[in-house]
Formats: structure tokens, sequence, C-alpha cells
């Protein structure tokens, strides 16, 4: 890894871009202050963990890590060490860069020397992306800071330090960015820079002037006045000569480089023919793919050349003319960014300005004007290869080449778009190029890892790794790139033409063509649970078709079996490395037998010898059963592959989300495209992902009815209904039904089913059911079995299901666990993780409230699973009603929820305003009705809607202005519901101040905190929720201090309805704490606990976890409603019970507080024992409340 | 007064020796227990299961989840150094050895051969002057015959003295069908004690719930019953030291069992119910019977009611109560 390198003889390593910038930065700086944010959050993360190993920077201190609450904050920390002295960065990317930006426009304003590393991602606008391009730092080009690019990962070390280097001695502040994940992701085998070679690059005698700089009453000065009409702008034009010089003093660092390790770089590296006519001038990692390119075509004889640009701020015109040849006729500049309504993309105007600036004072070395063309490319990660390169050196041979083009898409509306031959490669024969299909919970992408690290470390190889993981969080397909070559690897897109394929799931035979990128005469390796003389008769017919068509090497295991007999369970990662590597070649097999062994040995030496021992058999008993097969000469399969989506689905599903699901989205040009991110509700049904192995059956025999089932089902798969039991005439035979017990519904019908292609198998059903068999104790009323042999008649079962009518809202308890229930939800089958504890919580809001909710929901686990493409799960009833959703951003959310309150307030005054005025044309009676309705409840409701809807049939025959005014708004006399939701990472922390404010506004808005105490969305980051003593990242030493107390702030509004839940502990609390928040008008807050994977737990006992941290006093249960205090009450409600469990009881079941004991066993016992205080103390001050006299607050109430 | 009595190579002040309980999860509470005389004190125990579960539950939950999603590829800080297997059973033993002067012995339960028994050489290491070898080994497979399952026990010693120098116990159930037998391979395979006899968890049923509950029953007196006749029965018949556990709950049990030949005499329930005070007053108890009977040490009645050197031997053999039958010989 890279911290280990000795100080005087550089290594090879095998690291991904952000280890490698960060690597640089961690030995370099003194303060380090963090935030996390995909993709960047890697480089935060190892100098968080190498900070907490003690690990020193070169001049032998630990740097200082600190998180803050946003990159605001961040940015703003930085400042201020910056300020007093300290050498400091800080990791970002996308919507963080552009919280940075004030700070930025003052750190380059005082000329103050520091690197911000960016991993460059897209930025939101139609959609969140969370992948690469250079939107985000293209909106920084402004603020003064220099804008360094790396191409590659080597590149990213050697110019976080080049650029550390400059920012010293220039004094303008650098932004130094890499492509988010095609570069801070790939994992490349690169030549680390040793300790020694940082500190002859970085000058002691300027960080002392750095510090000379810094604000000290020892020698006080004033920075940051406020300055006026008459001194500002000469004060601004300062600084000139400081950016006049930045470009020469990069370049003298890049050649002092140069001496130093070997590696030459420029300000605008040329590569290419010396008398090339066509030239393509880019930055970023696309740089990589277009050097490859060129080295291919200038084999075949073509005048063409790339300027890669390494500078782009400050942008020396001097150094970019003087980097394109004489020879130069067309220039194609492609911008890794869109700027709509801009001339051109920034890289293409500087380029045109460069170019006419040089030609107009006679400096450029060419004489003629060359041809300027523009391009797009790349957009959050679009791919970009050698064939779409080589469209644009085709493109400038045109006399009428297109300007403003894109490259990568079907542009069927502008007609921007470039054709391209994807048959065209660059790639040479002799790099190895692998592919492995696998799923997240296989162990693939590790096994990957491994390899890359193996081939990178024990031969001469290069070898690079990129790792494709799909937007589901549950049952994931990743998709494993990996090349091995004797150069040093330029490829920076996916691999397209693979000598090898593993398959390491049957499933993904019908679910992606995994044949599709396979050279002819390749090899295909497939995991497969049948044994080899029976697996070709197994095999859909396309794919015995392409194995014949492509004459592909067919070999097979059963990696499962060889898996169950060693105790790897279902991980088979290692047993498909072995046969990788033993199938390719890449190392002579003992050879790659050993080296496969030493790095089990290092990965799990010190998590026992059970582990290394197991792993050895898997290696040991692969090549046993690893098979090639004997492929026949023709396909005979009557096996088809399953359509993606169903017949019954819309058009807009099948022909545009059809196409995404099953991974073709790549191929839906523009037209299919909304213009304005609006999507369809409802489509996640659509999408039958079939990943349980095991689905819930339900024996109706013993089964209580109560509900609880439904109410915990993360993916709202398991279903109840109350029906007449004439609607089951034309039920399957199988299907299930029995008498309802109770009053309610006497004589009635009642059925649970189970979604069987939905379902993720979490089991928390099972585990929550509180029946047990008489006969046979281990059985409840929902036992798991086997999901395929169940799988046809489950799915008609639950065709059928779905056509029974749903409950009648206005006669359901829905203030009983059992009458919720009967709701239907709209909010279905998400892409949450298997046994997810926030997603029971928005599913019980849209079965309460759904058909009246709009949603704002912060950025976070909850938008991914909740809004992240192909299909999302919020959903309608049959009368077309079901929540409004939309993402703002992360730290804005309750504001932009208060927007929709305000709005709907303000449209409801209106619509007011105008009924007022048409009530003597719609009646005096409907006005009134409509006025003064009592919407309580949802019969009332009901009824308020019905004389809604008389209301429109009226106005609709009306032709006034107030008519038509009315008509527009007139939904809003039915209530509406306005939740505002997100995770702990935006409640507690980056949307704190937002929410502050909100509840402090008294507007009638319902904010669900989904409290997982971690930053889950991406991987696990200490927020201010994260309890004193839990692991997190950001963390590594365990959380030093205690969680902050939201509900307790809250309520000191006295204002604010708070409630804190945790469903598994006490179900029927959390449904009464929702009706009353939402009845509540005004603020409403429930802080909702929500076990999580980052936990450390089996998910499968989430609730119990749940109700361990309630038990505990962790998380005691609550409720504070203002209402009783206007009845003279007391409005705090304890609802949990006196501590039952000591803190470290709950805590050391779950894996986030536990691992403290492994690493740091005494640090962990001072936490554990502080944060039992916390819990202690906390419940004291709680059980005070809860018993005080609500009179003026004097005295306490006899209990 | 002579109380001293050799155990597993260790001179030892007198025979008490508190057994593996949760008294010895503080130094303090062994202090407590030194103080009021403990001899030697054998630590409570680490389970096989709990090392394997440690290693897999750490390997399993810091990898769940990890490599699913671009924004999430792990959710835990990438740690290289682990304290792994129970590491703070080792710094107990540490701890112990600097805070008291008695032989500090360690107890390892396991049922099965594997990797486990590396945590023995740990064990040694970190200071222990002995392990107290738990084997239990409950055989629920119709398959397993008994032969296999005491096979399995010789294995499981012997792996376990293949990697530590210093002195192992096995601590074993009465249930074999010839434990004398049994005695004797632990004995050849290299035991240089054996502790007669470990209680198991006996499940009971929680009606409310309808679920198996393991449930301690703390022993009595008559408990003595079962290794008063085993020790009587293999005294001098092996090599191995004889420890007696279970019922000893005052001076007599102590005397009893060193008549029957037990080298030690190992106090549990009794300590848990009463503290370690009970210590002082079963050695007290002891010294008392043994001033008014003029014993001068513990030795000189050590075996004497062994099957070797009692009158009536096969009173120790019956199995059943028998109407006494007039000798006629």
């Amino acid at each position: 890894m890279a911290s280990e390198a000795p100080s005087n003889k550089r290594q090879m390593v095998t690291i991904d871009g952000n280890e490698a910038a960060a690597y640089v930065a961690h030995k370099t700086n003194e303060v380090i202050a963090i935030y996390p944010i995909t993709p960047s959050s890697g480089m935060g993360e190892w100098c968080d963990q190498w900070s907490a190993e003690g690990k020193k920077n070169i001049w032998g201190t630990v740097p200082l890590v600190a998180e803050l609450q946003s990159e605001g904050g961040a940015s703003g920390a930085v400042h201020g060490a910056l300020q007093t002295g300290s050498l400091t960065t800080t990791f970002t990317a996308s919507q963080g860069l552009l919280l940075m930006i004030p700070n930025m426009y003052k750190i380059a304003g005082e000329l103050t020397s520091t690197v911000f590393h960016v991993s460059a991602r897209s930025l939101a606008t139609q959609a969140l992306s969370i992948f690469g391009d250079q939107s985000d730092v293209m909106s920084v080009r402004s603020t003064g800071f220099a804008l360094l690019a790396s191409h590659s990962v080597q590149e990213v070390m050697d110019f976080a330090l080049m650029a550390q280097a400059a920012t010293l001695e220039a004094r303008v502040p650098f932004v130094h960015f890499f492509d988010g994940f095609r570069t801070s992701a790939e994992v490349m085998k690169i030549e680390q820079l040793t300790v020694d070679d940082i500190r002859a690059m970085i000058d002691d005698e300027l960080v002392f002037k750095h510090r000379q700089r810094a604000l000290t009453p020892e020698a006080p000065v004033l920075r940051g006045t406020a300055q006026n009409p008459d001194t500002f702008f000469q004060s601004r034009e300062t600084v000139n000569p400081y950016y006049a010089a930045c470009p020469a003093i990069v370049q003298g660092v890049m050649d002092k480089f140069a001496k130093l390790v070997g590696r030459q770089y420029h300000l605008f590296d040329y590569f290419g023919a010396p008398d090339a006519e066509r030239v393509v001038v880019i930055m970023g990692s696309g740089a990589e793919a277009c050097h490859e390119t060129v080295e291919a075509l200038l084999e075949k004889g073509e005048k063409i050349g790339v300027v890669k640009v390494h500078l782009f701020r400050p942008f020396s015109v001097k150094d970019f003319v003087m980097a394109l040849p004489k020879s130069v006729k067309a220039i194609a500049v492609l911008d890794r960014t869109k700027e709509p309504g801009g001339v051109g993309e920034p890289l293409y105007q500087d380029v045109v300005t460069s170019i006419g600036e040089a030609m107009a004072n006679g400096t450029a070395p060419f004489a003629a004007f060359p041809k300027i063309i523009g391009g797009r490319y790349g957009l959050s990660s679009k791919e970009f290869t050698p064939a779409m390169v080589a469209a644009v050196y085709d493109e400038l041979k045109s006399k009428t080449a297109k300007n403003h083009f894109t490259v990568g898409i079907n542009d069927d509306v502008s007609h921007t778009s470039l054709p391209y031959d994807p048959s065209f490669t660059a790639e040479k024969r002799d790099v190895v190029r692998a592919m492995f299909y696998g799923l997240g919970s296989d162990g693939t992408v590790g096994a990957n890892k491994n390899s890359i690290k193996i081939i990178g470390e024990d031969t001469p190889n290069y070898a690079q790794g990129y790792f494709v993981y799909d937007s589901k969080k549950s049952g994931t397909t990743t998709v494993s790139h990996l090349r091995f070559g004797p150069r040093p690897i330029r490829s920076s897109y996916l691999i397209d033409k693979a000598n090898f394929v593993g398959c390491h799931q049957w499933i993904f035979l019908e679910k992606y063509d995994v044949l599709k990128d396979l050279v002819d005469g390749g090899t295909i390796l497939l995991n497969s649970q049948y044994p080899k003389d029976e697996v070709w008769a197994k095999l859909p017919r396309p794919v015995q078709e392409g194995i014949i068509r492509k004459k592909l090497n067919f070999y097979v295991i059963d990696g499962y079996e060889v898996a169950a007999k060693t105790g790897m369970g279902g991980r088979v990662n290692t047993i498909m490395q072995t046969c990788f590597f033993a199938i390719s070649g890449v190392l002579p097999k003992d050879e790659a037998i050993g080296a496969i062994k030493r790095s089990i040995k290092k990965t799990y030496g010190k998590k026992g010898e059970d582990i290394v021992k197991m792993n050895f058999d898997a290696v040991d008993q692969t090549l046993a059963n690893l098979f090639k097969v004997d492929v026949p000469a023709k396909a005979e399969s009557v096996i088809g592959l399953p359509p993606v989506v169903s017949k019954a689905a819309p058009d807009f599903v099948k022909d545009v989300l059809a196409k995404i699901i099953e991974g073709n989205g790549n191929d839906l040009p523009v037209s299919a495209m909304p213009v304005d991110g609006t999507y369809p509700t409802g489509t996640a049904q659509w999408e039958k992902r079939n990943i349980a192995l095991e689905i819930p059956s339900w024996d109706d025999s013993i089964c209580i009815q109560c509900g609880k089932c439904a109410m915990v089902c993360p993916h709202a798969s398991i279903r109840i209904k109350v029906y007449d039991k004439a609607a089951l005439k034309g039920a399957p035979a199988t299907f299930k039904s029995t008498p309802y017990r109770g009053k309610e519904y006497e004589g009635m019908s009642y059925t649970i089913q189970v979604a069987p292609e939905d379902c993720t198998g979490c089991e928390l059903c099972f585990e929550v059911c509180p029946v047990k068999n008489k006969q046979e104790t281990k059985l409840k009323a929902l036992n798991m079995v086997p999901q395929p042999p169940v799988r046809e008649q489950e799915r008609a079962n639950w065709d059928f299901f779905l056509t029974l009518p749903e409950a009648d809202r206005r006669t359901a308890k829905v203030d009983t666990i059992k009458g919720s229930q009967f709701l239907q939800p709209l909010f279905e089958f998400s892409g949450a993780c298997s046994g997810c504890g926030e997603t029971p919580y928005i599913k019980l809001v849209t079965q309460l409230f759904g058909e009246r909710t709009v949603v704002a929901n912060a950025t976070g686990c909850s938008s991914i699973y909740g809004g992240n493409l192909p299909t999302t799960p919020w959903t309608k009833n049959a009368d077309g009603r079901g929540p409004a959703w939309s993402n703002s951003l992360f730290e804005d959310n309750a504001e932009f929820g208060l927007g929709y309150r305000l709005s709907i307030d303000k449209q409801t005054e209106f619509a007011t305003e105008i009924l007022k005025r048409l009530s003597p044309v719609v009646g005096e009676e409907l006005t009134n009705a409509i006025l003064s309705a009592d919407q309580s409840d949802e019969a009332k409701i009901y009824e308020q809607r019905s004389r809604v809807e008389v209301l429109k049939g009226k106005l609709k025959e009306m032709s006034s202005t107030d008519s038509r005014q009315l008509l527009a708004i007139a939904d809003h006399f039915v209530r509406r519901s306005v939740w505002i939701m997100g995770g702990d990472g935006w409640a507690y922390d980056i949307g704190y101040g937002g929410l502050d404010h909100v509840i402090a506004s008294g507007r009638n808005v319902n904010i669900l905190v989904l409290d997982t105490e971690v930053y889950s969305n991406t991987g696990g980051q200490m927020s201010k929720s994260t309890p004193r003593g839990a692991v997190a990242k950001f963390a590594a030493g365990g959380k030093p201090l205690k969680k902050k107390d939201l509900g307790l702030i809250a309520m000191t509004y006295g204002n604010v309805y708070v409630a804190q839940v945790a469903m598994g502990a006490n179900d029927l609390q959390t449904v009464k704490a929702f009706l009353e928040a939402e009845a509540y008008n005004g603020p409403s807050l429930i802080i909702a606990y929500a076990h999580c994977i980052a936990h450390g737990i089996n998910m499968k006992y989430g609730l119990e976890s749940q109700k361990a941290a309630v038990d505990s006093a962790h998380w005691p249960l609550f409720r504070y409603n203002p209402e009783l205090a206007k009845k003279g009450q007391n409005p705090f409600k304890l609802d949990s019970k006196s501590p039952k469990l000591r803190f470290e009881e709950y805590a050391y079941k779950e894996i986030r507080y536990k691992m403290l004991t492994k690493s740091a066993p005494e640090e962990a016992k001072r936490l554990i024992k502080l944060a039992q205080e916390d819990v202690t103390s906390r419940w004291h001050y709680y059980e005070q409340l809860a018993s005080l006299k609500f009179d003026g607050g004097a005295g306490q109430e006899h209990k | 007064m002579d109380l001293s009595t050799t155990y597993l190579g260790f001179k030892l002040k007198n025979p008490i020796v508190p057994s593996a309980s949760p008294m010895s999860r503080t130094v303090s509470g062994i202090k407590a227990m030194e103080d009021y005389g403990a001899a030697a004190v054998v630590l409570y125990s680490l389970f096989e299961e709990q090392i394997r579960h440690e290693r897999n539950e750490l390997d399993h939950f810091l990898s769940y989840g990890t490599e699913s999603h671009a924004e999430a590829i792990s959710y835990f800080p990438k740690k290289e150094d682990y304290f792994l297997g129970p590491e703070e059973y080792l710094r107990h033993i540490q701890d112990t050895k600097k805070a008291v002067d008695i032989p500090v012995i360690a107890s390892l339960n396991g049922s099965t051969v594997g990797g486990w028994v590396d945590y023995a050489k740990k064990i040694q290491e970190a200071g222990a002057d002995a392990i107290e070898l738990n084997i239990y080994h409950i055989s629920t497979d119709p398959e397993i015959s008994g032969g296999d399952v005491e096979k399995l026990y010789i294995d499981i010693l012997r792996s376990v003295k293949s990697m530590v120098t210093i002195p192992v116990a096995v601590k074993l159930s009465p249930f074999f069908s010839s434990m004398a037998n049994m005695a004797k391979r632990l004995d050849e395979a290299g035991a240089d004690g054996l502790v007669l006899f470990n209680r198991f968890y006996q499940p009971d049923i929680n009606l409310d719930e309808l679920e198996i509950e393991p449930s301690v029953v703390l022993s009595t007196s008559e408990a003595t019953r079962l290794p008063l006749r085993w020790i009587a029965i293999l005294y001098k018949k092996i090599k191995a030291d004889l420890a007696a556990t279970t019922g000893i709950h005052a001076g007599e049990d102590v005397i009893k069992l060193t008549m029957a030949g037990a080298s030690v005499t190992m106090v549990c329930s009794s300590l848990l119910r009463n503290g370690a005070k009970r210590i002082g007053e079963i050695l007290n108890g002891a010294q008392k019977w043994m001033i008014e009977r003029e014993y001068e040490s513990l030795e000189q009645m050590r075996g004497s009611m062994s099957h070797k050197s009692v009158a009536n031997p096969s009173a120790l053999e019956r199995a059943n109560y028998m109407k006494a039958l007039n000798s006629y010989m």
C-alpha cells in the first residue's frame, strides 16, 4: 500500500487515483479538513486512517484530520488554517466544490498556497450523477485557483506533488483534478514517489514564507478588509504578476521533477506526428485514450497529434500555441463539460481565443488560422473510446466539420453527434483483457483487485482494473474490467473486446449479453450449478449460438459446490480467481497458485488461520473441478431469454427503461430522454429482479393477522388485503385465503401475499412474526422457502392479489398496525439494501398519507434507492394519486420542502380568495363546505375530495379568468402533506442550519430523519449523530464525542412536534407518532432509528438491533406534542421503559462498536464507559422532563 | 498443618483452586481469591466457538455489503491490525500474572480439531502457567460412534500439546463407556492432569417464548459423588494428576476428595454463592477436621480411600443400591 514506502527506493504499487492523491496530500500537509462526497471520499478516508495510525508527513508530524459539517465548512476551516500558517488541504467533487467557491475566491484573492484535490464529477442538473466529468472544476475557473489536470493514476501522484511545490512558489492556490471514477477509482500499477522525492520537491524556505504570512498576535495584521469603489478595482489587479509568473513556475517544477524522477511533463504535452495536420486538444483521462488512438493511427501513417492540457488555469497562450505543430490545419477541442448557451465549452473558448490572440500578434508558429471545432464527450463517465477519438479525427478531415458536436451518444434531436465505428480498436494484441460479471455479495470485485495486485507486483506486467456497479444497493451486479500488458496502459475506457469473460453467476446469462464484448476465439468461464456434461443443454439458445459463432473456449466450474465444501458460503471469489489464472496463463499455473495463496495470507492472515485455510482449500479444490466443455457444432437449446419487462408495462418502460435495465442504456438516443428530468412514478414494479434465494411462505392456519410482517417489509413485497369472499372467483388454485379474524371486517376474507420476484429475501418478516407453530416451533406463520420452485406459482398468485380491491381508506383503523397495513404502500420494490431499516418508515408515510403527499428528499441513500434510474419505487394508486417526489440537493432539503409548503399555502390562499369571489356562481353551500371542511381523518378528506371534484366540474363549464385560475389550483383545497426526508448526514450536519430554520418557521411541514447514525450512502462516514465509541470512516479510532441530541434541540422551540421512534422496538408508537406529526398544524420532526448495513449487523436481526438500542436507552422513544401543552398537559411523553440493558450489551452486538475493542481495546473501554454515561444522563434528563408538572414549570407531577 | 499439594508440577500451598467462572473475569476478583487463600486459579473459559466466531464475525461484517455500490465500496475504515482471536483474554492473562503470585491456569474450551488450537500457543506466550483444556462434544449424529468421539478427544489434546510446553490438564465429562480407559488414553496422549468433571449447561424450555434456553444450576455438595468415585478409581492407575471439581462446598468435601486421590479440589458454585471469602472458610473447615482427627498433612490421606487402598473397593464399582450382603467369606 501507498503509505508503506521506504524513504529512498521507488516501488511499483497498484493503487487507485484517490489513494495516489491522498498519499502525497498526507505527506505534504499539516491540517486536512474533509467532508464525504463521491467520488472523492476515498482521499479523506485514507488520510483519516493514516493519521489514526500515526503516520507522519515529511516534516515528521502526524497531519490533523478534521471532518466538517459540509464542504462549505471544510473550505472555511481550510481558509482559517491557511491564514494561521498551516499547510492545509481538502478533497472534494461536484456540488462539494461548488460549496467551496466563496472561500476559493477569498483564498486566491489573498494569494494563499494550498492544493485542493478534486476527483471531478458531474454537477446535478436535470438529474444528479455521481460519475465523472469536468463540470465541477469548470465552475471554479474564475475563482483565481490554478487548475492542474492529471490524466492517469501515475499522473495523479506526480501532479499532486508538483501542485504542492508550485503553489508554495507561485502563491497561487491550486485545484489539482482528475476524472472521477475513471481515474479516482481506477486501480493501476504505478511507480510510487518516495519520501525523499517528496522532500526534494518541497522547498522548506517557501514553507517558512507561508508561515511568515500567518496571522499572529506577535506581529498582528489585518486581512480581509471591506473596500470601496475607490480602491477595490486596483487592489484586485495587484495579483496579476503572480498569475503571469505561475505557468513558468509550474513548468519549472515539472522540469525539476523530470530531473529527479525521470518523467517529463509540460503545461501542454504534445504527442503525435511532428508534421501533424489534425490535432485534438483535450484534458483529463480522455487524453490517454487519445494518446493511445494517435499511436495506433500514426502506424497507419496518419498525420495527427494530440495536445494534452495539464495547466488549464492560468492558461498560458504562449505555451499552448507553441505546443501545436507548425503544420496544424485543423483542431478539435474536446470538453468534458457542458455550458448551455455559451459560444462553446471553456477549453474550446480558450483555444479559439489563444490562437486568435497569437495570430493577431504574430506569435503563432503557423501561418494560417487553423480550423477549430469544439465538442463535448464523456459527460457523467460516458464512455470515451478510441473509436470515438478516431471519429473526431475523421471529422477534422471534412471541409464542413461539425462544430459544437457531441461524440459518444446519438443526438437525434439537435443532431450534434458524430457517428463512429464501434469496431475500431487501438489496443495492442498483447494486452490481456478480461471481464468478470459478479454479484456484489460474491466477492468478485475484491478478488479481481487481488489479481491486479498479484500480476502488478509478481510480474513485470502493467495492470489496470476498473469496476462498474449497477445502481441498486441489494443484489448488485458488478462488472470488473482488467487489463494486463507489457507497457503502461492508457486505455481509459471499459473493455469492449475481451479475450476472457468470467460469468460468476448463472442468472446473468438470462439478464445480460455476457458474450457481447468477447472477441472471436476468446474464453468464457461460467460458474454453473450443473455438471459439465449437462451444462450445455441448460444454456439459453442465444448463449449457445454466441459460443458457437464466436468459436469460444468454454470452461465451467461448480463454484458454489467448491465454496460450500470449503466453508466459503456464497463467496466464490477465490475459486473463480483461481480459474482465471489457470485458464488465462497470465502466470505459469504453479506460480499463479503460489501468488494467490500469498495474497490470501496477506489479506486474511491477520483475521486468523481458519480463514486462510478455508481459502487455501478453495484454491486447492478448484482445479480439480474446472472443466473445458466440448462445444457442439449446433445450438439446440429451446430455452429462450425472458422478456426484460412484462408486455403489460407502459410504452415508456418498454422502450426506454427496459433498455437501461438490460444494460443497453448507452444506445438510447437523446430523443428518448425527458427534456427536464421528469419521469413517471410507479416503474419499479416492472423491473423483476428475482434476487431472493428464499422468500416467505404464509401459513394461513396459524397466522394471527397482526400485520407486523407487512409493516416491516423494506421492499413492500409482502402485502395484506381484506376483501369479500366473492372476489376470490378466478383465484389460482394455490392462492391462499382465510377468514378475517376480528369484528371490523367480520365475514370477509384475508390474504397475506408475497411478491416473489420483488422480495429480496431479507427475512425481517420471518423474524418479526410473533406466532410459532404448535407442532414444530421453528416454524412461524411466515417461513422462508426457496424461491425458484415457487416463483411461477407465486407470480400468478401475486398478479391475482393485485386485482383484489384495496381497503377503503375511510373505514380502515389507521391508528393500529393491523389497520394501517391494509393501506396500499405507494413506495415499493426500491433498490435499497436487503433488510433496509429506512424504507419501512418511508413506506408507512405513503400508506398513511401517500395520495396527498409531496416529498422533498435530501440527497443520500433515500434519494438513490428512491430516485436512481432505471426504475423508481414511488408509485400511485388506482386513482392515479400518489406521492410526488423531488430531490434538490444534499444541503438544502429542509428549505426545499419549506418551499413546497410556502407554495401550497400561497396557492391555497389564492384559491380561497377566488372561490369566495366565485361563491355566488358555484354556490354558497359548496363554497362554505369546502372552505370550512374538517379534514382530520380519511373519511373527511374523502368528502372534501368529492366536494372539490364537484367544484372542478362546475369550473370546467365556466370560462371566466377566475374560474380558469381556480381550476388550475382547486386541488389545493384537499389538505396536502409535505414530507421532508433525509438521513442524519443531512439533518444533523450539512442541512442542519436549514432544518433549524424550517422548524423555527412554524410552517406545517413533516420532517422525517432516517437516522442510521452515519453517512450510509457514501460508505459509512461519521456524522454528528454517530454515537460515542462507534467506529466510522473519519472516526477510525472511535467517535470520541457524544451524539448530538437533535430531538432535544428541536423541543426547545416549544412549537415543534418532535418524536423519536424505532419501529423494531415499538411499532405502534411509530404509527401514532406519524399520525400525530402529520395532524399537527405546524412543523414536525420525526427521528427514526434505522438499522443499517453500516452498523455491521446481520440485517435480518435489524429489528432486534432497534429493540436493543431502545432497551439500553441509547434510543429513548418519546413524543413531544405542543398540542398537549395547549391543554395544560406536559407535552413530553417518554414512550420507552427504564433501561433494561447496559449500553455495551446493546453496542457490542454491532461491529461498529465492537471493532474498536479489536483495534484499540483500551480506548474502546474508555469510550464505552463514557457512552454509558451519555445514555444514563440523557435518560435521567428525559425522565425529569417527562415528570415535569406543566403549570409554568414548577414542581413535579406525582406519578 | 501441612495442606500443601502438587498439581501439574506446581507446588501449591493448599488444594483449593477456584475453577473457571465469572469470578476470574477481573484481576481484582482473582486477587481477592488469592488473598482468601486460593492456591492457584483457573481463568474463565475461552471457547473455540468464540475464537472462530470473533475471527469470522469481523471478516464477515467488514466485507458484508462491500464492493456493491459505486458510492459505498466499503462501510468501515480499512484497518491493518486487529487484535484478533479474543486478545482481551491474552491481556487478562498478562495482567493477572502481574497481579498475583499463584499459578495462573488458562481455560480453553473446544470440541473439534482446527485452527483455533493455535490459540494455546498465544496463551503460553501471554504467560499462563498451564492450560486447562475443557473438551466437550455433544454428539448428536447417530453415525458418530463412541470410538469416533474418543478419538476426537485424543486428537484435540495432542494438537494442543503440540502447540505448547506448559502443562495441559484435560477437563472432561463422565459420559464415556469406559471412563477408566479414556482416562488412560488421555494420560498416554500427554495429559498432565485430568479435571473431573465439567458441568454442562443443561438446556431448559422457555414456555413463553417456546425457545430453548441454556441454564446453569449451581452445584451442591451432593455433586461431589461422581468425581469422588472416579478419582478414587483412577488414583495411581494413571500418571496424570487428578483434580476434583463440582460440588466442593465445605472442608469435608476437600477431605473426602483428597482421600479419594485428588491433588486439588476446585471450587466454583460455592464462591459464586458466597464470595471469595468462602475459600478461607473451606480451608478452615478442612483444617479443623484434620486437627480433630490428628492428621498431619493432606499428603498423608491422599488416596487413602481410593479404589486401590480402600477395604471394600467393590463399593466404588456398584452402580445401583444393593442391599448389603453379609459376607460369607
